[in-house]
């Protein structure tokens, strides 16, 4: 979908602005908002530039960087801390080279945290786009990421 | 919707949910809620299908459900039968659904070592 | 991974009186010293019966009970049957009675000790089949309130059922109901907060994703009773397959007539969109929540006014959680009485629990109000893994508190969770064993709360992070024995002025591990230990090991 698609598809209400940048975001294929991208929703739902730049920064889940094609993210969550999810953060920095919040240089992948996702029965965890991955363990992990590398080529 | 359509469609929806209609012999339930995805559900979820599939099984239907709350046994799968308490597994893989097709679906005998439940359907 | 044995060892009172722990623990080394931990599993268990026997243990999938155990038995027991697979005749038990536990025990009480209710379709039923909730009585509550109640007996019968808020303060739910009833205005709203309380807690994603149609029809029965015309869902954008599962029930149940125009012909109106977060703790607050349903910062208000008098849009509105809706149909079907009569004087029905960390069973487990937590970790849960030492249970996550391995009998409900210092929360219960540092712990909530702040107000924004800091501080070996009382002082304090729950309830982590564990943090600042082994204090004395470690390949 194009920016202008996702504006037509919800309209002038101002309730949609999360959907609005949501849509937006996940067509994008570096799954973030530009600062064009904000400035054409202020103008299209009449509201500040300010008011939407604080609403896009005010939610975890928007960026205003480019990420790269599978976002990992790593759950923090008190069960998934406690069945030892900074070894996995650690294992992964290892794995892709980069610290969190940060892409790889071949843009494939970006490692985030995300607060829980609900999985707490099989801590650790971790979401990659929208699929999630439990049980983690370092083979698991190396196993995942190689196969999204090879999906990736 | 009438009062008496939800009626009608409860009849219906019930005599297919407990396998009255003559569809199916044999329904299998597979958890796909978020904790038996995160666990490889869908691989055995694919396993179930496959097996069915290559032995050209016809009365063998598969569905999908929430998850039934033991995580740690997860993925998890339910098989019904008419007449039959509904056999639970637990702790499944590719390897270990394809083994309940060959020996609980065709030849009857429950896999027994990852039983975690049996209940009244 | 399920390990190649099971060796559940009795830990009822009496096996316990006759050093069952010492059995426990020599199991516990001689396994290690063998390299047996990865394989084999030890369970602690309630009490299996023959008291008169013990202590006795059970070994699965083998079935083989052994009794009169006595400290230098096991190690034979290993030997012989773990690694060479022969049971030690001359301690087994095969009489009839052995045999008729040894079956008894084979199938996980995880699910035969429970009270399913509002789960009783998750696992069981497609959630993307309206058909198959049809089939198991769905809708029929709808329809009996449609064409049987008025909106006054239905707010009635939800007073008397004595259900309570299943989010986190246990406000009575006919109550809400009936001031967004009385409020002034013809526009009224229904929202379903779907944002799941506390971090630890996942059983409104089960709900939402394995009988979504359990809360549509919970909501429109609550519009019913208070005169909405238009519900909302908001649910937090990490539970991408809810979203999906609930879009598509509200697509059927629009196709089927049950949500949109003149439903079952009566004249009542009634539909449901969805809302996504993305990625906000404080959402989980009714007025935050609200606020970003309208599309601004998720930012919580003052109360009051409350929601059934100014919510959505400043209208009128009832705002409930997922798992609180999913229990009105059952409600309605079976009777305010029949509800009333499971759990508590003063907290009524089932509550489903979300069981995670340290404990062999992890998952959702719904159960009478006022079960024990004794029961639930260990007849339920089936005990701590690895023959390990439990320690304390964190209840409602960083909004809540722990309740220590002392109190393991006290009942769950609202108010006795109340008195220990912690909250039900959304039920969250979080097993802690003996590798947990009760400090650390409080950290690590300390830091997740103050990161989640809005920031609006200043004892939260500001407060929590002195909190951490502190507990950084001690963590790092370079507490004071000052900071107990300033941690103590600035949690009440921040308790009481902060501008809605986060802030309030933030404190809970670090005034109840104070409460209940001050000699931990006392050992932190003092002895710069953790008994944990969790925090790694730089002391003089490490360091220099350190360096002689390095030594070698620098």
């Amino acid at each position: 979908m194009t920016r202008e698609e996702v504006l037509n598809k919800y309209g002038k209400s101002k309730d949609n602005l999360l959907y609005i940048l949501h849509d937006i975001q996940d067509s994008n294929p570096r799954h973030y908002l530009t600062e064009e991208d904000l400035k054409e929703v202020a103008k299209w739902l009449e509201l500040p530039y300010s008011y939407v730049h604080g609403v896009a920064t005010f939610y975890s889940m928007f960026s205003l960087k480019p990420r790269g094609k599978y976002i990992i993210r790593v759950c923090e969550s008190p069960t998934c801390h406690l069945m030892g999810a900074s070894n996995i953060i650690i294992e992964l920095v290892k794995s892709l080279g980069v610290g969190i919040g940060e892409t790889t240089k071949d843009e494939i992948f970006t490692l985030e945290l995300t607060s829980c996702i609900g999985v707490c029965g099989v801590a650790p965890a971790m979401m990659i786009n929208s699929e999630v991955y439990g049980n983690l363990t370092s083979e698991k992990i190396a196993q995942i990421i190689d196969e999204k590398r090879r999906e990736s080529k | 919707m009438k009062l008496e359509d939800l009626r009608k469609i409860r009849e219906k929806a019930e005599r297919e949910l407990k396998l009255r209609e003559g569809k199916a012999r044999v329904k299998i339930v597979v958890g796909m809620g978020t904790s038996g995805i995160a666990a490889g559900a869908r691989e055995v979820l694919k396993a179930f299908l496959d097996e069915i599939e290559k032995r050209n099984l016809q009365d063998v239907m598969v569905t999908q459900s929430g998850e039934k709350g033991l995580s740690s046994h997860e993925p998890v799968a339910e098989v019904w039968e008419e007449g039959k308490p509904v056999v639970v597994y637990g702790n499944l893989t590719p390897e270990i659904a394809r083994k309940v097709i060959a020996d609980h679906i065709v030849n009857g005998n429950p896999v027994t070592e990852y039983v975690i439940e049996v209940r009244e359907a | 991974m399920p390990k190649r044995l099971d060796i559940l060892v009795c830990s009822g009172a009496a096996c316990i009186s006759n050093d069952s722990t010492t059995i426990k623990n020599k199991l516990q080394a001689v396994l290690k010293e063998n390299n047996l931990e990865e394989e084999v599993a030890i369970v602690e268990t309630g009490c299996m019966g023959p008291c008169e026997l013990g202590p006795v243990m059970l070994v699965y999938p083998d079935g083989v009970f052994y009794i009169r155990l006595k400290e230098k038995d096991i190690e034979e027991i290993v030997k012989e049957h773990v690694i060479k697979g022969r049971p030690v005749k001359r301690l087994q038990w095969t009489t009839p009675e052995a045999r008729k536990i040894v079956e008894e025990r084979k199938q996980i009480p995880f699910f035969e000790k429970q009270m399913k209710i509002v789960l009783s379709n998750c696992g069981k039923i497609d959630p993307e089949n309206i058909e198959e909730y049809i089939a198991v009585g769905g809708y029929e509550a709808l329809a009996k309130v449609l064409t049987t109640m008025t909106p006054e007996q239905v707010i009635e019968e939800m007073i008397n059922s004595g259900l309570r808020g299943r989010g986190g303060a246990g406000f009575p739910t006919g109550l809400k109901w009936k001031a967004t009833r009385d409020a002034d205005g013809d526009e009224k709203y229904i929202v379903c907060n779907g944002d799941e309380g506390d971090p630890g807690a996942f059983m409104d994603r089960a709900i939402l994703e394995g009988d979504p149609h359990t809360v549509i029809e919970g909501m429109a029965i609550a519009a019913y009773a208070v005169g909405a015309k238009q519900g909302y869902v908001y649910v937090r954008a990490e539970y991408p397959l809810a979203v999906k599962r609930l879009d598509k029930a509200i697509q059927q149940a629009r196709k089927y007539g049950v949500l949109g125009k003149n439903i079952f012909e009566t004249g009542f109106d009634f539909d449901i969109d969805i809302r996504i977060g993305a990625g906000a703790f404080v959402c989980g607050e009714e007025t935050a929540l609200i606020a970003s349903i309208e599309g601004k910062r998720g930012q919580p208000r003052p109360k009051p006014p409350f929601p059934a008098q100014k919510g959505l849009w400043g209208k009128p509105t009832v705002i409930n959680n997922v798992e609180t809706f999913a229990n009105v149909r059952h409600i309605i079907l079976n009777g305010s009485k029949w509800f009333a009569s499971i759990g508590t004087e003063k907290s009524k029905g089932t509550k489903v629990f979300a069981l995670s960390g340290k404990v062999e069973n992890t998952g959702l487990v719904e159960v009478p109000m006022g079960i024990s937590i004794k029961d639930l970790v260990f007849e339920i849960g089936g005990g701590i893994p690895g023959g390990k030492e439990f320690k304390a249970v964190q209840v409602g996550g960083p909004s809540g508190g722990c309740v220590p391995a002392e109190y393991m009998d006290t009942p769950i409900d609202y108010e006795s969770l109340k008195k220990l210092g912690t909250i039900m929360g959304s039920g969250g219960v979080i097993v802690l064993d003996e590798d947990t540092c009760m400090v650390n712990l409080a950290k690590f909530f300390l830091d997740f709360t103050q990161e989640e702040s809005c920031g609006q107000c200043v004892p939260c924004r500001i407060g929590l992070k002195h909190l951490f800091d502190i507990l950084d501080r001690i963590t790092k070996g370079q507490g004071r024995m000052e900071d107990l009382e300033t941690l103590e002082k600035l949690g009440e304090e921040i308790r009481r002025t902060s501008l809605c729950g986060l802030g309030q309830s933030a404190p809970n982590p670090v005034l109840s591990t104070l409460r209940y564990f001050k000699d931990e943090y006392i050992e932190h600042i003092k002895d710069k230990k953790c008994r944990a082994g969790v925090c790694q204090f730089e002391t003089v004395k490490e360091k220099e090991t350190i360096e002689e470690k390095l030594k070698g390949i620098i």
